[in-house]
């Protein structure tokens, strides 16, 4: 006979198999279930594996990844962008279920703190890079505050609504503010220190160094998030997600916690525009149109709601095929929207439709299984005896 | 088993928690044991993992807990003049009653009576047009819903909600995080108050899954669970919270009569474990036979507030329920 | 150094500017007003029955928009003022006007159908119904894009707009009577039907309780259809006035800033509420002006209006007015 808690390792371990099944299976499916059979060791090894080939990615420039016409370097960078855009916005759409439309304003003005901090063309005191980028963060973060106070005790529509116009409102700041400089812009924007053989390491020329700069940071952001993600912030996010009424019945002060994700999504966007000014050395009003918001909220959709990998699978497609696929690029907002209207209607779980773990110690539920029929067996033997 | 048994979690006492939960004695539920996940029969088993008889350890249990808080009855929850208006309908109107610390209160009425509306005035979901809701004497007005919930109403719905893209265990967990403290920065950094909660909520989360009887499917997404299971798991989700009166709204809704039995059975465990109870439920049957006292209501207003025996004899709910069967009322829940 | 830069550099104010262009600004941002107004009511009409945004309205709007123009430009119209009779102007308007209004709807109803509808028929969460519209919203702008590229379509002009008379120093033309004369028409006549007609009881009813009203034998679905239908009209007719008033902008991207516009009119009324749509439109267009004459640009329009919203949601989310479709007494 087996204990109720010996049979949960078991339905634990076959829950996304079942979550799988009544979501249509994919492709992915097998995929996930060998991934969910892995040990804790045997999965760090698997992703430290990936790990490395994503670093060596631009230096072997595979044959039929590569994009013709476009640097190969240059193009990962901008995939790596748009999957920590989409990292980020994963926590606000796809975790916390509020619909932010308005991330490209949050990237941009994480961009706009790289350049006014660090370029020569602005009056501002100078501060190396490197520390615009937390600097970024706390500026969108708490921009984040100032527009989620007045609307995330709303409706999640009015949110849905004041990002969007936040979007557009930000390039029009950049645009009537004189010392935002409009078209004009900002060139020669910071970057980290460094050199090798005499010639500086971090240029705008040269992707690669800007796409391992990027791949660090997505890897520390992608271990902070999951280390939110199997905590009450995560189960949190899930429950407001879900049913934010219920959520608030059973003592979650949602309203504190959406606006945590908010703020995080935000800073992420920041963080993520600074890294790009970097990268690219140039900022005026013409790179953060609120389309670019659509395509993000396509990248996260594509991944399926919450699942930090999809996402930054979806952010990363979203940004390679235009540039591999050159016909499409004019065409990309129309087909992302379709794509975006396709997938709600038909399959709102996204592509890769895994869920969320969101206990820290979901996987000793195990051992707890085997200690406590050892238990049991004393309790009976302790009556037996009495 | 005997060396758990005399832990009773108390109200005031919310370090008892842990052990509470983590004792063998609330494993009442037999369904739990059952590895096809189907509810048995109620009937003790020779197997290691069956529970002991439930009379004499329910005794043994309350026995103590009664001497602490029970035997006194004083008053946990006072209901005063608790009003409620949707437009020109009043929902609620001037209810008065009081909730014993350790009881069973049965709050009955026909369809729409406003009993759904009482809880949801209790917990925060409706603002009272006028009243007050006082617990252990602190009124709950203006209070957020998340703060009345950790003020100690926990409650059930009578439609279920649950997390559906949640685990079983996780919706309960979420019921847990109303009493850890762990800041958004200290699960950043995993701080090792952080761990430590992580790791007694499991401990806890299957312990109260085990109590309610569907620790088999700890795993499972909650909206694949069945039916019963569902509703067993809301008791769950509240229980977690450490409530000091838990709100069931109708959770034997849908149940075949032998299911009732048990999870009546249930609720009077949670009792014993040193609970208060405040249980809608349309089954006059049943009710009778779980509650300590009744209230009855009737288009907002209380008609009644006695002990079983004399809400049987009241002319005023046989009037209420009058050619309203049994049945009916129950279909329609 | 921030003093300086918050001085200098960052913001100026145009007092004088201002004082001396204030009535002018008003009744400018009075006719501004009367376009949001209309569009706004869309909103309201799909929020009080769905309580959903439309996202997608602003593209029924400029599809509108479009109609207008190609109708006017087919009808002979061109940037100089045509030399026809009073009365074959009004005729070619009022063409002009049915196109537009029908356009709008039929595209109104035909994003209701492909996108909303097999939503409600799964219950989707209001998440997958908000991600939807926005989808909606940039597929019909990005297939103007495609269809008429990243430029403005060529203005016309309608008729030679004068001054009719004027008030504290500031000239009344012909154009702001009509679109503020014609908007607040229209505005009654909606209200009207909202009130009294069966049709408008339905809308009543849905937006009140859906489940009650099916009960009662309301076809919900037809009830839906209907209120895109109206709405749609509407920002199709408010788009006649859009080009009358801003002949050249009328291009792929157009009706977004103004569907933001539009909503905060809403909002600012009272979301759901007819009469708050109008009084949330007019001052809107008002204060928009005055930011913008304040400000020294015309671009300030925007970003003052979006400071309304998030500052009407902060201080009172339930608009002026407040009340809902649903509460609306015949
Ligand atoms: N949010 C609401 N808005 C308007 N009326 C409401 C609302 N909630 C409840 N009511 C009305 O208040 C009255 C009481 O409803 P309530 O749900 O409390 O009844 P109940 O006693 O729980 O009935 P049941 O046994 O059917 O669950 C009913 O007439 C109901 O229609
Ligand atoms: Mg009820």
């Amino acid at each position: 006979m087996t204990s109720p808690i010996e049979d949960v390792a078991a339905s634990q371990a076959h829950a996304d198999e079942q979550a799988e099944e009544t979501r249509k299976p994919t492709r992915f499916a097998g995929l996930q279930r060998w991934w969910n059979g892995l040990a804790r060791p045997q999965q760090w090894l698997v992703l430290g594996l990936v790990a490395v080939l994503l670093y060596a990615l631009p230096l072997l420039n595979p044959p039929l990844l590569t994009t013709p016409g476009y640097d190969f370097p240059i193009v990962l960078c901008d995939m790596a962008r748009f999957a920590l855009v989409a990292l980020g916005l994963n926590v606000v759409v796809g975790q916390a279920g509020l619909l932010d439309l308005g991330y490209i304003g949050f990237f941009a003005v994480g961009s706009y703190v790289a350049a006014l901090w660090t370029s020569t063309d602005s009056t501002m005191v100078k501060i190396p890079y490197l520390a615009t980028l937390p600097l970024a963060m706390i500026v969108t973060g708490f921009v984040g505050v100032v527009l989620g106070l007045p609307t995330l005790r709303l409706r999640g529509d009015y949110l849905a609504i004041v990002t969007l116009g936040f979007g557009e409102i930000i390039r029009l700041l950049a645009t009537i503010i004189p010392a935002l400089k409009g078209n004009t812009g900002f060139q020669n924007i910071g970057s980290p220190p460094g050199a090798w053989n005499g010639k500086p390491v971090f240029t705008i020329t040269n992707g690669t160094p800007w796409f391992w700069l990027f791949l660090t940071v997505i890897i520390v952001v992608t271990l902070l998030l999951g280390n939110l993600e199997r905590s009450r912030v995560g189960r949190a996010w899930i429950a407001i997600r879900e049913d934010e009424d219920a959520a608030e019945v059973m003592g979650v002060p949602t309203f504190k916690f959406k606006l945590w994700a908010f703020t995080i999504g935000a800073a992420i966007g920041g963080l993520s525009g600074a890294l790009f000014a970097g990268q690219i050395g140039f900022v005026n009003n013409q790179k953060f149109d609120v389309a670019t918001s659509m395509l993000f909220i396509a990248a996260v959709v594509m991944g399926g709601a919450g699942n930090k990998f999809g996402a930054m699978i979806g952010g990363a497609i979203v940004a390679y095929l235009p540039y591999r696929f050159g016909f499409i690029a004019d065409k990309k907002y129309l087909i992302f929207g379709v794509v975006l209207v396709m997938l709600m209607i038909f399959r709102p779980q996204g592509l890769f439709g895994a869920r969320n773990h969101l206990l820290a110690y979901g996987r000793s539920i195990k051992r707890q299984a085997a200690r406590l029929r050892r238990d049991a067996r004393g309790d009976a033997a302790l009556k037996e005896g009495a | 088993m005997a060396s758990h048994d005399n832990d009773i979690p108390g109200d005031e006492a919310p370090e008892q928690h842990e052990r509470t939960y983590s004792t063998g004695h609330l494993s009442l539920d037999k369904s739990g044991e059952d590895a096809s996940g189907t509810p048995a029969d109620g009937i003790p088993t020779d197997s290691p993992e069956a529970p002991p008889d439930l009379d004499s350890e329910a005794a043994q249990i309350v026995h103590q807990d009664r001497d602490i808080a029970v035997a006194v009855g004083d008053n946990l929850v006072e209901i005063r003049d608790l009003t409620v208006q949707f437009g020109g309908l009043t929902a609620l109107d001037a209810v008065t009653f009081d909730i014993r610390r350790g009881e069973i209160l049965g709050l009955i009425g026909p369809n729409g009576a406003g009993k759904t509306t009482c809880f949801n005035a209790m917990t925060g979901v409706y603002k009272p047009t006028s009243g007050t809701v006082t617990l252990e004497g602190k009124p709950l007005r203006g209070m957020k819903k998340h703060a009345i919930t950790r003020a100690g109403f926990a409650r059930t719905f009578q439609n279920i909600r649950l997390f559906g893209e949640m685990t079983a265990l996780e919706n309960v967990v979420v019921g847990l995080d109303a009493r850890h403290q762990t800041s958004v920065l200290g699960a950043l950094v995993r701080s090792p108050r952080h761990i430590r909660e992580e790791k007694t909520s499991i401990e806890h989360g299957m312990a109260l899954l085990e109590f309610v009887g569907i620790a088999d499917k700890a795993g499972e997404l909650a909206r694949n669970l069945p039916y019963g299971y569902q509703r067993r798991l809301e008791i769950a989700r509240a229980l977690a919270t450490e409530p000091k009166l838990l709100c069931l709204d109708e959770p034997a809704a849908g149940f075949n009569p032998a299911e009732k039995e048990e999870l009546m059975a249930l609720i009077r465990t949670i009792r014993d474990d040193g609970y208060t109870v405040l249980l809608i439920e349309h089954d006059m049957k049943l009710v009778m036979g779980v509650c300590d006292r009744i209230v009855v209501l009737e288009f907002g207003k209380k008609i009644a507030d006695d002990v079983p025996k004399a809400i049987r004899e009241n002319p005023a709910v046989i009037a209420a329920y009058l050619g309203v069967e049994e049945e009916d009322a129950d279909g329609a829940a | 150094m921030l003093h300086a830069l918050v001085a200098e550099s960052w913001l100026t104010f145009h007092w004088s500017d201002f004082l001396s262009n204030f009535w002018n600004a008003t009744f400018d941002g009075l006719t501004f007003g009367a376009i949001y107004a209309l569009v706004a009511l869309g909103y309201t009409l799909v929020y009080g029955v769905l309580n959903l945004i439309n996202f997608a309205h602003s593209e029924v709007f400029i599809a509108g928009a479009y109609a207008v123009i190609f109708t006017l430009s087919g009808l002979g119209f061109g940037p100089s003022p045509p030399t026809l009779s009073p009365i074959a102007i009004i005729g070619d308007l009022l063409v002009a006007l049915l196109a537009g209004a029908l356009t709008s709807a039929i595209v109104a109803l035909l994003v209701e159908r492909i996108a909303y509808k097999p939503l409600r028929a799964r219950n989707a969460p209001r998440l997958v119904f908000l991600i939807t519209a926005i989808g909606m919203s940039f597929v019909i702008q990005y297939a103007f894009f495609l269809w008429r590229g990243a430029v403005a379509e060529p203005s016309v002009t309608m008729y030679q707009d004068k001054a009719i008379f004027i008030v504290f120093g500031s000239t009344i033309y012909l154009s702001q009577l009509i679109i503020v004369g014609a908007a607040v028409l229209m505005m009654v006549g909606i209200d009207q039907l909202i009130r009294r007609t069966r049709i408008g009881r339905g809308i009543r009813a849905v937006a009140q309780d859906p489940d009650t009203a099916t009960l009662m034998g309301v076809n919900r679905e037809r009830i839906i259809m209907t209120t895109f239908v109206i709405g749609g009209a509407l920002a199709g007719a408010a788009a006649l006035f859009y080009v009358m008033k801003v002949p050249q902008g009328v291009i792929y991207n157009g009706g977004f800033i103004l569907g933001i516009k539009a909503f905060t009119a809403a909002v600012l009324g009272g979301i759901g509420n007819i009469r708050g749509a109008l009084l949330g439109g007019l001052l809107l267009g008002m204060i928009g002006n005055y930011g913008a004459y304040l400000l020294g640009d015309a671009q300030w329009i925007d970003v003052v209006s979006f400071i309304v919203l998030v500052l009407v949601l902060m201080v009172r989310p339930d608009g002026i007015l407040g009340s809902n479709l649903g509460k609306v007494r015949a």
